[in-house]
């Protein structure tokens, strides 16, 4: 699946979308972001506090209990601030 | 209902605008038109320039969801959204949001409802410029309190 970054958490994992294979024990958005901490030091500082970060499947707002099988693209971002 | 929407890197003309929405036609009675704009100061700290960043795509998605909203929940015969991303001047325009009805409550509520909703619901991100340096906006509990006042038990509408 694509995983695409938005503001601090894009600077912080250093790039802006990556294509991943998580293990099939990671079902959840929440697991997912918990996985992708230990991936490094950079994913470590972007996921550190994991209820800040908002997360979309296939560009719709999703909550971190979401199930993300069948997903082709995850975004993970800070609260908004448009408008 | 007469949609427009429009996410761009350029400025835009507020009055030109809702003339367009509102031009031709003998049934809109109340145009509210809601400008966005770029403080010089926050915080009492000068500020270079905002710079948005937004997920293409998803953000034209949300603002369709939400002008669908309020179509449903306000009898609106026209809306416009256009907000910019990029690098935006003090004094320019950042967002701009336009409701036609036949009648001005209807008008004020979708605006400032759909005002609410874009600031906490569509994917932007603002970063702001200082001498200092850049810093990402944070998110104001204030702005979700906006949002969540239009979170209602059904049955409550007729009281707007």
């Amino acid at each position: 699946m694509k995983l695409v970054y938005f503001a601090w958490v894009r600077e912080r994992v250093g790039k802006a979308e990556e294509e991943i294979v998580p293990p099939a024990s990671v079902t959840t958005v929440a697991e997912l972001m918990r996985w992708l901490g230990q991936r490094g030091e950079e994913y470590a500082h972007a996921f550190d506090n994991p209820r800040v970060i908002r997360a979309a499947i296939d560009k719709s707002h999703v909550r971190p209990d979401t199930a993300i099988s069948g997903a082709r693209e995850i975004a993970f971002f800070p609260p908004m601030t448009g408008g | 209902m007469a949609v427009t929407i429009r996410l761009q890197s350029e400025n835009f003309d507020a009055a030109a605008e809702a003339a367009a929405l509102t031009g031709g036609r003998t049934d809109i009675g109340a145009v509210v038109t809601f400008t966005g704009i770029c403080r010089g100061a926050e915080d009492g700290e000068p500020i270079r320039a905002l710079t948005l960043e937004h997920y293409p795509g998803m953000a034209e998605a949300e603002i369709a969801r939400h002008v669908e909203q309020a179509n449903a929940r306000w009898p609106l015969i026209g809306v416009t959204v256009i907000h910019r991303h990029g690098r935006i001047a003090p004094g320019e325009n950042i967002v701009l949001v336009v409701t036609a009805s036949s009648h001005r409550e209807a008008a004020f509520a979708a605006a400032s409802f759909l005002m609410d909703y874009l600031k906490t619901r569509a994917p932007f991100w603002k970063q702001v410029e200082r001498a200092s340096g850049s810093a990402w906006v944070e998110a104001k509990a204030a702005d979700d309190a906006a949002a969540e006042r239009w979170v209602k038990p059904a049955g409550r509408e007729a009281a707007e």
